[in-house]
């Protein structure tokens, strides 16, 4: 058995019997990112969805004079609501700005006269536009109202033999390509962003037991004494905290494959199930990015002096892999080829794409791989310089 | 045996040796005695290969520890100064790791942690966590774990510090049956009395400097009708003058 293999094994025992590592790696990491997601997909859908189609109701004052209009509202979706009590427009303002009512539709008590008359008839919908969570709702009454206002015009032009199209001049026709994925993106760098962290911290506590912790506890220098080079004890070392990430990065999906089936992610336009298929090619995706974040981490615990010093430093090495998914959220960044040679963030745009089922290029998935174990070679290689010099002792 | 040859070393502007020769033999316990900040600890840590001389070197067994750093290793046991276990293994554990860094395994690996254990009384503790040890238990451990591979040289720095009477007293048994073995002993210390109970040959050392070497009968006549302390303090003042 080679030197680095028995660092490593030792290594793996050593953790597995402390609970602070066991707990942050296999219990906090894959929970944690799996339920918030959920919770959070679960209050988005709610949001977006059953505001879309759901009948609403709406009080109207003074409904009784224009059958007509509420009969075109309720084919449409909006119905005047039963009993609200409300007579006049102080009343219906002041129930929209405690929030008692989203929106209040007044008809004109000389709505019917002027109808009659063929004089334009009004109505006045009362809302309050710095309620967010009304706007579609009222985005719906007003066009349910001017779609009934036109319908009559187009009728009135054509009972005068008018072609009522010398009413429209230009049309302007509306196309929205994107997608209600492509608008869930922030969702999506959510769902990268929690499996990049749970790997890591599948690493966080071996990469500085072994290291910073090896210094603290003086079990160092006794170490660097026994016949083996130190690159090899820190090849172990890092292929220990690899494999923790590893494990922590597949519990983490199993968490996701598990809460994703009590949140459905089709109303927003993602894969329906993230089954078993989806999590073995995230897997695979992601697990070159266990090497790399098992280099840098072992490489910046090294350098500390003690435990909590890693601890300080190792968490803003926890963002650092965050950085490129900010980035490419904010921007709304695509994969591209070029993109791929940039670890952690070529992992978000392929688990991205995985789970919006995109089309996925092998050469990308090779590219990505290739880069991101480039990138912890290099570290790696700097981690054992780093080793071979005296100041290690600390 | 351990040789060594004209050893320096330097950490920024303090000189820590100062071409430092002395030779520890076989089958002799060699006391290496100095205030604080002498120098012994980067001597030892010299020989135990985890720091590099500036300038000279020096030999385990014959073995260059410079040029071949890895043979040399596998020549000594070592005990570094306040050495640590791994507090979640038990002492099996890590004896057994050490062990393997090296090259033992299977059955002669847990004869030898056997032998081991019997011949330091580890028995009630060895398969307990080291996490509650005792430094007198630490020790024990750490030096059976220092042992594993059977040096026939051995290194000690301070090893008695921080022990018990019962265990420092325990300890010095086992260096000397060691010592009667064959083996080559080179332990540092400041404590005159220990020196004094357990050391064959020694060497003072002061300011990075070798200031008095020989063995006790040796130095009691160089440095006639004084104690090994009154000895130990004219031979720094001298080194330091």
């Amino acid at each position: 058995m080679s030197a680095a293999s028995v660092v490593c094994r030792k290594e793996l025992l050593d953790n597995a019997r402390d609970r602070r590592t066991l707990f942050s790696a296999f219990v906090f990491g894959p929970l944690l990112g799996p339920v918030l997601f959920a919770v959070l997909i679960s209050v988005m859908v709610s949001q977006t969805v059953s505001t879309a189609d759901a009948p609403i109701e709406v009080p109207i004052v003074g409904s009784e004079l224009a059958p007509n209009l509420v009969e075109h509202l309720e084919a449409r979706g909006v119905s005047p609501a039963a009993e609200h009590g409300l007579a006049k427009f102080a009343e219906a303002a002041e129930a929209v700005q405690s929030g008692a009512h989203d929106a209040v539709l007044l008809i004109d008590p000389n709505f019917a006269e002027r109808f009659a008359a063929g004089e334009t008839a009004r109505v006045t919908l009362v809302y309050d536009q710095s309620n967010t969570r009304a706007a579609s709702r009222v985005r719906r009454i007003r066009a349910a109202v001017s779609s009934y206002a036109q319908q009559l015009g187009t009728l009135k032009l054509i009972a005068r033999g008018v072609d009522p199209d010398v009413l429209s001049t230009v049309m302007l026709d509306e196309l929205d390509v994107s997608t209600a994925a492509g608008r869930s993106v922030v969702l999506l760098g959510m769902l990268t962003y929690f499996l990049l962290l749970a790997t890591l911290m599948g690493g966080f506590y071996l990469a500085i037991d072994s290291t910073a912790g090896e210094r603290e506890r003086r079990s160092l220098e006794p170490l660097l004494t026994t016949p083996v080079e130190r690159s090899s004890l820190l090849l172990g070392k890092m292929a220990a905290t690899t494999i923790y990430m590893l494990l922590a990065l597949a519990l983490t999906l199993v968490g996701f494959a598990i809460a994703l089936r009590f949140v459905s992610l089709e109303p927003l336009g993602m894969s329906s199930s993230f089954g078993v298929g989806q999590a073995l090619a995230a897997f695979a995706i992601i697990a070159p990015f266990a090497p790399l974040g098992a280099a840098l981490m072992t490489l910046v615990a090294s350098f500390t002096k003690s435990y909590k010093e890693a601890q300080t430093y190792l968490t803003l090495v926890l963002l650092v892999p965050t950085l490129p998914l900010v980035f490419a959220t904010m921007m709304n960044v695509k994969a591209t080829s070029a993109l791929m040679w940039i670890p952690s963030l070529s992992q978000h745009l392929l688990v991205t794409a995985l789970v919006r089922q995109d089309p996925i290029p092998v050469a990308y998935v090779t590219q990505s791989a290739l880069a991101t174990l480039a990138a912890a070679a290099v570290l790696a290689l700097v981690a054992m310089r780093l080793y071979e010099r005296e100041r290690v002792l600390g | 045996m351990i040789d060594v040859l004209s050893v320096a070393k330097r950490f920024g502007h303090v000189r820590a040796l100062d071409g430092v020769t002395f030779t520890a033999a076989d089958g002799r316990i060699t006391g290496l005695l100095g205030p604080n900040g002498a120098g012994k600890s980067t001597c030892l840590r010299i020989l135990s290969t985890v720091l590099k001389p500036d300038r000279g070197t020096a030999r385990i067994g014959g073995v260059d520890v410079v040029a071949e750093p890895l043979r040399a290793r596998r020549l000594m046991g070592v005990l570094p100064h306040g050495a640590g276990l791994y507090p979640h293994l038990t002492a099996r554990e890590n004896i057994e790791y050490y062990g393997r860094l090296h090259g033992l395994d299977g059955r002669a690996l847990a004869a030898r942690v056997d032998q081991l254990v019997a011949r330091l009384g580890l028995g009630a503790i060895v398969d307990r966590k080291a996490k509650g040890f005792s430094q007198g238990e630490r020790t024990k451990v750490a030096l059976a774990r220092a042992l594993v591979h059977a040096p026939r040289h051995l290194l000690l720095d301070e090893p008695t510090s921080g022990l018990d009477v019962m265990a420092a007293r325990d300890l010095r048994e086992w260096l000397k049956a060691l010592r009667d073995d064959g083996c080559c002993v080179l332990l540092s210390s400041h404590v005159m009395q220990e020196v004094e109970a357990l050391v064959d040959d020694l060497v003072i050392i002061a300011n990075g400097r070798i200031a008095a070497r020989g063995t006790p009968a040796e130095l009691a006549v160089r440095y006639p009708g004084r104690s090994l302390e009154d000895i130990f303090v004219s031979a720094v003042e001298g080194a330091a003058r």
